[in-house]
């Protein structure tokens, strides 16, 4: 504001503030600006007219009131009226109050603009600025709707003056920012991005800022900048600190400018033409270069500035990613920042350089600091630079340095701030997971991280360290005994107990053998943790212990009793009683076969995305950043297992499916006991929350809907079947009920039963949404020549889903001959408008059909040798991939349909079964033997499974099925 | 139980820092100041939680009294500790204000160490607080050991707001019942809500250990005596007219509860000195002492005509006193002229308001203010909300109607009985919020 005059003093007003800011308490202040606002209403309303000191006066006052906090109502008319003054201060003060307190009364924005447009076509520089500056300030839709013509107008023409022309460029920015539609370039543009030659360095400061915010919107416009910004940028940079007079600071020229260059250069990429190019370079090596060179000054002004310009090089180097020469040197400059004392360039040093190892070229040039950033970690003394050291550690880990990261940060985390620790946590176990080389390595990691941040590790951490044990089975022996060792300490986290108990519970079996482990001795340990956890870990034990039983029937009795106790039978939750009462029961009523199959062991986990990567992008930060690149490579890595389609997803909510007879698994033996399947499911779901019923929330996140993008082919024709469709369909080749598809918005059950060669097959369409499915439509067809082997036929299916609601669709199956295909079964519907298509594999295989044939042993061996023909017998020889565990052997075979024949084979280890395949044309008769490697190491057994019968093709398909079953 | 008291003037200083729990930390002191004294919005409720923190306040004047409190206290208990509180100190040293508050630094805490232990409210009735917290300082070497050890059998006893071996000459007996009646009447004379909140305040100087029954036309009392037959039929019906009916009420500590629950008597034996008896409220068959009529008109959108009559409803014979009469008037006012047929009327612009003071007016009589107000068109397209007109008055009866019927004293001891004490009462009915909408 430009010196008051004297007579402008306006000592009401002082005695006003004055008042004010003496007032005792705030009813006082109340009172007396009630009593200011009265008098001014009298003096507004008074007839005869106010001069323009008074009205000034008043206005200012209104003003003052109104920033304390007060509603103001009056006084615009007045305000406006200032504006037409010819004083400075009346029309000034006249502006302050409208652009604070600016009305949408339609009447009296017609007039503001008026005035607005006056001062704007008026000659006096002064007027045109305030009206500009007022403009800006207000920045409405009215605004930008009158002015937006105008303002290019005056931004562009030749006889406007410097610092009018340095307003409407900022005044233009505002607008745009406000309502970018309205604002239209075109005629002006070459005109605008010409101001960069401007020789005033204020009009080219404020019209670079315009012209950054406007080529970011549509950059082709404004790619002439490119070069002029490269000229203006090295005349600066190549300037004597004297040369620009008003414009150098603290001996550095024109930093603001500098920085708004660079900034401007980082909207496009590196310039094509060759000269440009190089002067480009130029520059940022005279950058890097003064950087070098010995402090002008000491001032720290000076240091700033130059630290401003260089950092902002730096940007740029790192966004063009193209220099290796230049990245190195920008690295090795900012290596010497991490060492600076000045707290803020350390924490600057690091987030760039965090940058920097994402660069391919950089990345070796960072790893050389991994000491420096290391000891940052250690000694910073402020949280939030020991945090960027954290996220760099993070970004520069690879291979060759994993262990040595982890293991650093694993230690800095005992005494690691709060406020990061979490991150820290989900860091670890993400380049743990990332980088392992061997499992074992991956499971020391992920349990010591349990042992000394347990209670950081969120829930993501272990159910990950689960799947992946769960997946890789030549670390579950190892995975078993570190859990038992690690349970051993006298105080673990609860989360350590989870793993143990769900660890222990799936393999306890292949440590048992060493006395030192025995099973009771694990139960024990287990459950000497058991009163000191949290009742949804007590669930999780609870079901641990019944899977003891089923590994380990020596130790039922222990448990058993421990189930029948008080304390679990009787416990006040009701899911930890109704665990307890459906195990016990379970235990006490099931045979060992149905035992085996409940509690079969875990199927591997589809692969997908890491949950915990999935939690870490949630938090910001520029470690994500960097996450995300490495994603690709990492998947590749994980995913080195088999990919085991929606397996764990049907296994979890399997029990989930509703159905009229809750006879799911099969098991009208354990009726009583079925209850129990729920539990079971649910804890799947304990541990793995995200394979239950929305089985792929973790993709989720990231687009939003169906991750997995077969099943939203939106065509008519039926889709392809699903690529994990084959899985699936073995999946129900030892039992007939179950989830056959799920996905987020439909869950497919499927309960089946068939007699001799007829079938009939029931399927559940639930929908798990709200909203309803429209134009449901479900088709069964039977590809090429397998029409004429089955004879499928269905009903049709109402044509709406409601959500939430459940239609059943029954099947009639009748096996003409026998088969190889599977039926295919395509779903079509409408949701929310988009078309879903979904195909899938019915579970209709041959060994369906199969009729158990009890023999005696001569007589299998008499029917074996008959068939003896090289082409009635198939044989395979495959590893096992799961355990061979007898219960489980037997009930899958029973499974098949054939009959188990005892003491048959001289080798009570081998299995042998026999079965006549019922089919409409004639009956098949089906022999088989299954010989496993019990006694070889975990990971080396195999089996050798041989099937005779008297149709080649019986054979053959049988085997295959079957090979896949163990 | 309570934390710690913190005692502010109205810049958010820190006078009295009292700290009884180790769980208030002295951060707890500037999470007050910053989120309530000094906030953005002025903070209406009376307590504020902080950061797992309760903060339970009050204001005098201008200063702040704020209990502090991690666990889930009794608000009402601190509340009523509160306002003790501010009984106490201004039975020492008077008016409750910043200089007399920094005067007396030493005495409050010594209070705040007799009255609060360990964050328990303990004795707190100023009587028996005065016999060992004085002002004149130690006087260690005259207070002979009986005398001390008399205080602490006293003050630790069964009766431990009153000290034996009082005596007075003149036996004296003053009892003042004091009501504010709170109404708010719709504009056409409907009564939207109106209550009684009444207080029996005495003050005794008698001698010895006298035995008091209080006794007033509560009709329960009222009833049950009709009911046992003891009083006549004409008796029955004149009482059954004029018992009231009281919704709830609360007894000074020395009140036998027990025997009130069982015979619906109070019987106590008083402190020495003032002190409230008893607390009530009543809400059927008031009597509202004045009757507002407004009359709002509004002339074109520059001008308000204002006439506001009351009435007086009470016997002529009794003389209301301080009247005030507020009338609101609307943001954009820009002048007023007042006309009045009694008392002084002013436009006050500092409170938005034109304020009618009236020094005395009988009963059953009328009195009437009109005015013209004039308004500056504004933009706001808001109506103006018409805030009621509220009044203030002094009247010497009691609107709820509660009558004292008897106070008797009996001394066994010493030899004096009912009659020669000297008894005053005395009724005054105040207006609390006395709203009529216009």
């Amino acid at each position: 504001m430009p010196a008051v005059s004297k007579g402008d003093g306006m000592r009401g007003l002082a005695v006003f503030i004055s008042d004010i800011r003496n007032c005792k308490s705030k009813e006082a202040e109340i009172k007396r600006i009630n009593k200011e606002l009265a008098n001014i209403r009298s003096k507004f309303k008074g007839d005869k007219a106010l001069d323009g000191y008074s009205k000034k006066k008043y206005v200012c006052k209104l003003l003052f009131i109104f920033l304390l906090g007060h509603d103001i109502d009056f006084g615009h008319m007045e305000a406006v009226n200032l504006l037409s003054s010819n004083k400075y201060t009346e029309k000034q003060i006249g502006y302050l109050f409208i652009s604070v307190l600016v009305n949408s009364n339609s009447e009296l924005i017609r007039l503001i603009n008026n005035a607005i447009k006056n001062d704007l076509s008026s000659r006096n520089p002064t007027f045109m600025c305030l009206a500009l500056h007022c403009i800006a300030n207000v920045g409405s839709r009215e605004m930008a709707e009158a002015f937006a013509g105008e303002i290019p107008r005056i931004l562009v023409a030749g006889d406007t003056m410097d610092s009018v022309k340095q307003s409407a460029a900022l005044c233009l920015l505002r607008l745009y920012k406000a309502s970018p539609d309205l604002v239209l370039m075109g005629e002006w543009t070459s005109r605008v991005v010409h101001l960069l030659n401007d020789q005033h360095m204020g009009v080219v400061t404020a019209a670079i800022s315009l012209i950054t915010c406007l080529s970011s919107k549509n950059p082709d416009e404004f790619k002439t900048c490119v070069s002029l910004a490269v000229s203006r940028l090295s005349r600066i940079v190549s300037s004597a600190s004297t040369d620009l007079q008003d414009y150098t600071y603290y001996f550095v020229p024109a930093p603001w400018l500098s920085c708004k260059l660079l900034r401007l250069l980082q909207c496009y990429p590196p310039p094509e033409d060759g000269a440009v190019k190089g002067r480009l370079v130029e520059c940022l090596e005279t950058i890097l270069n003064k950087a070098q060179e010995p402090p002008k000054s000491k001032k720290v002004q000076h240091s700033n500035a130059k630290n401003a310009i260089l950092f902002e090089a730096i940007s740029l180097i790192i966004h063009y990613d193209s220099e290796p020469n230049l990245l190195v040197r920008a690295c090795n400059q900012l290596g010497q920042f991490l060492q600076h004392r000045e707290t803020n360039l350390r924490y600057l040093a690091l987030e760039s350089m965090c940058t920097l190892a994402s660069s391919e070229f950089s990345h070796e040039a960072v790893k050389t600091h991994i000491e420096t950033v290391i000891n940052a970690l250690k000694t910073e003394r402020d949280v939030s630079v020991r945090q960027r050291a954290a996220d760099l550690l993070y970004a520069m880990c690879d291979r060759s340095n994993a262990k040595q990261i982890v293991a650093e940060m694993l230690s800095y985390l005992e005494t690691a701030d709060y406020s990061i620790r979490e991150e820290m946590v989900l860091k670890v176990a993400i380049l743990a997971e990332k980088y392992a080389v061997d499992y074992s390595w991956y499971v020391d990691t992920i349990l010591n991280l349990i042992r000394i941040a347990g209670d950081y590790v969120s829930e993501e951490v272990w159910y990950r360290v689960i799947q992946i044990v769960i997946n890789r089975d030549d670390v579950q022996g190892y995975a078993a005994k570190t859990v038992f060792e690690a349970l051993q300490a006298p105080a673990c986290h609860e989360n350590m107990v989870k793993v143990g108990g769900y660890i222990l519970g799936e393999f306890g079996n292949l440590i048992a053998g060493d006395p030192r482990s025995s099973p009771l001795v694990q139960f024990n340990l287990l459950h000497s943790k058991f009163h000191l956890c949290s009742v949804p870990t007590r669930a999780l034990l609870l079901s641990a212990y019944i899977k003891f039983i089923n590994l380990f029937p020596e130790t039922k009795a222990t448990i058993q009793e421990v189930l029948r106790s008080d304390s679990q039978i009787r416990n006040s939750d009701v899911e930890l009683q109704q665990r307890a009462v459906e195990y016990l029961k379970l235990s006490s009523i099931a045979s060992t076969d149905v035992l085996a199959t409940v509690l079969e062991e875990m199927p591997p986990f589809p692969e997908r995305e890491s949950s915990i990567l999935a939690k870490l992008k949630k938090k910001k930060g520029p470690g994500a950043v960097s996450v995300e690149l490495e994603d690709g490579k990492e998947r590749g890595e994980l995913n080195g297992g088999g990919d085991r389609g929606g397996d764990a997803a049907i296994a979890a909510s399997n029990a989930s499916t509703p159905s009229p007879s809750a006879d799911l698994l099969g098991l009208r033996s354990t009726a009583p006991a079925s209850g129990a399947t729920p539990s079971a499911g649910s804890l799947l779901v304990d541990v793995f929350s995200e394979a239950g019923p929305s089985a792929t929330s973790a993709g989720v996140n990231d687009d939003g809907f169906l991750s997995s993008a077969p099943p939203t082919v939106a065509s008519e024709d039926p889709a392809p079947p699903l690529p994990e469709s084959d899985e699936l369909l073995n999946k129900f080749v030892c039992k007939n009920n179950g989830v056959l598809f799920e996905n987020q918005l439909l869950q497919i059950g499927i309960k089946s039963e068939y007699r001799q060669n007829l079938g009939r097959m029931y399927l559940f369409y639930g929908n798990k949404t709200s909203v309803q499915f429209v134009s449901f439509n479900t088709t069964v067809s039977c590809p090429g020549e397998l029409q004429s082997q089955l004879n499928v036929q269905t009903k049709t299916v109402e044509p709406l889903v409601e959500g939430g609601a459940q239609v059943q669709q029954v099947i009639n199956i009748e096996c003409l001959t026998d088969f190889i295909d599977a039926p295919l079964l395509n779903i079509k519907f409408r949701y929310g408008g988009a078309l879903q298509n979904i195909s899938l594999k019915l579970p209709v295989t041959i060994n369906k059909f199969f009729q158990p044939t009890e023999m005696a042993a001569a007589d299998f061996f008499q029917r074996w040798k008959q068939l003896s023909q090289p082409q009635q017998e198939a044989q395979k020889i495959f590893k096992a991939s799961h355990g061979m565990d007898t219960e489980v052997l037997k009930a899958k075979l029973l499974g098949l349909g054939t009959a188990l024949l005892e003491n048959v084979d001289p080798n009570p280890e081998n299995y042998v079964c026999a079965g006549v395949i019922q089919t409409k044309a004639q009956q098949v008769g089906c022999l088989l033997r299954l010989e496993p490697n019990a006694q070889a190491q975990p990971g080396e057994q195999m089996y050798r499974l041989t099937l005779r019968s008297s149709k080649d093709t019986v054979s053959q398909r049988v085997c295959d099925l079957l090979a896949e079953q163990f | 139980m309570i934390g710690g008291l913190f005692i502010y003037n109205h810049k958010g200083e820190v006078l009295i820092s009292r700290v009884y729990r180790d769980d208030i930390g002295r951060n707890a002191v500037d999470a007050f100041r910053v989120n309530v004294i000094h906030a953005r919005q002025q903070v209406r409720s009376p307590v504020t939680n902080i950061a797992r923190t309760s903060f339970f306040h009050v204001k005098r004047s201008n200063i702040w009294l704020a209990v502090v409190t991690k666990q889930n206290v009794n608000a009402a208990m601190v509340f009523e500790f509160l306002y003790k509180m501010c009984d106490v100190m201004a039975s020492y040293f008077g008016k409750i204000s910043e200089e007399n508050i920094k005067n007396n630094f030493v005495l409050i805490y010594e209070l705040l160490d007799e009255i609060l232990d360990f964050g328990y409210p303990q004795n707190s009735e100023t009587g028996s607080l005065k016999t060992f917290i004085t002002q004149q300082g130690i006087k260690g070497q005259h207070q002979t050991k009986e005398e001390q050890s008399q205080i602490t059998s006293q003050v630790t006893g069964q009766i431990g707001w009153r000290r034996e071996g009082i005596k007075y000459r003149r036996n004296e007996l003053f009892l003042d019942v004091l009501e504010s009646v709170n109404l708010l009447m719709s504009p056409q004379g409907q009564v939207l809500s109106a209550h009684v909140s009444g207080r029996v305040v005495m003050k005794s100087y008698l001698s010895g250990m006298p035995e008091c029954k209080f006794g007033m036309n509560d009709k329960i009392i009222i009833d049950k005596a009709g009911k046992g037959g003891v009083t006549n039929e004409a008796g029955k019906s004149t009482s059954g007219k004029q018992s009231i009916a009281i919704d709830d009420c609360t007894f000074n500590q020395c009140v036998r509860l027990s025997k009130f629950d069982s015979e619906r008597s109070i019987s106590f034996i008083p402190p020495d000195g003032e002190y409230e008896l008893m607390r009530y409220r009543t809400t059927k068959d008031i009597i509202l002492p004045f009757r507002v009529i407004p009359l709002v008109r509004e002339v074109g959108r520059t001008k308000l005509e204002v006439k506001v009559v009351i009435k007086s409803n009470f016997k002529p014979s009794l003389l209301a006193q301080k009247i005030e009469v507020r009338i609101p008037t609307p943001l954009n006012t820009s002048g007023v002229q007042v006309i009045c047929m009694k008392g002084k009327a002013k436009y006050k612009a500092s409170e938005n308001a034109i304020v009618w003071k009236i020094k005395r007016m009988a009963g059953m009589k009328e009195s009437q203010i009109s005015a013209e107000i004039e308004l500056l068109p504004t933009n706001d397209k808001k109506k103006w909300a018409r805030p009621p007109i509220s009044m203030n008055f002094e009247v010497p009866f009691a609107p709820s109607g509660l009558k004292v019927r008897y106070l008797k004293v009996f001394e066994s001891k010493l030899n004096y009985s009912d009659h020669d004490v000297i008894k005053w009462v005395r009724y005054i009915g105040r207006s609390g919020i006395y709203e009529t909408r216009c």
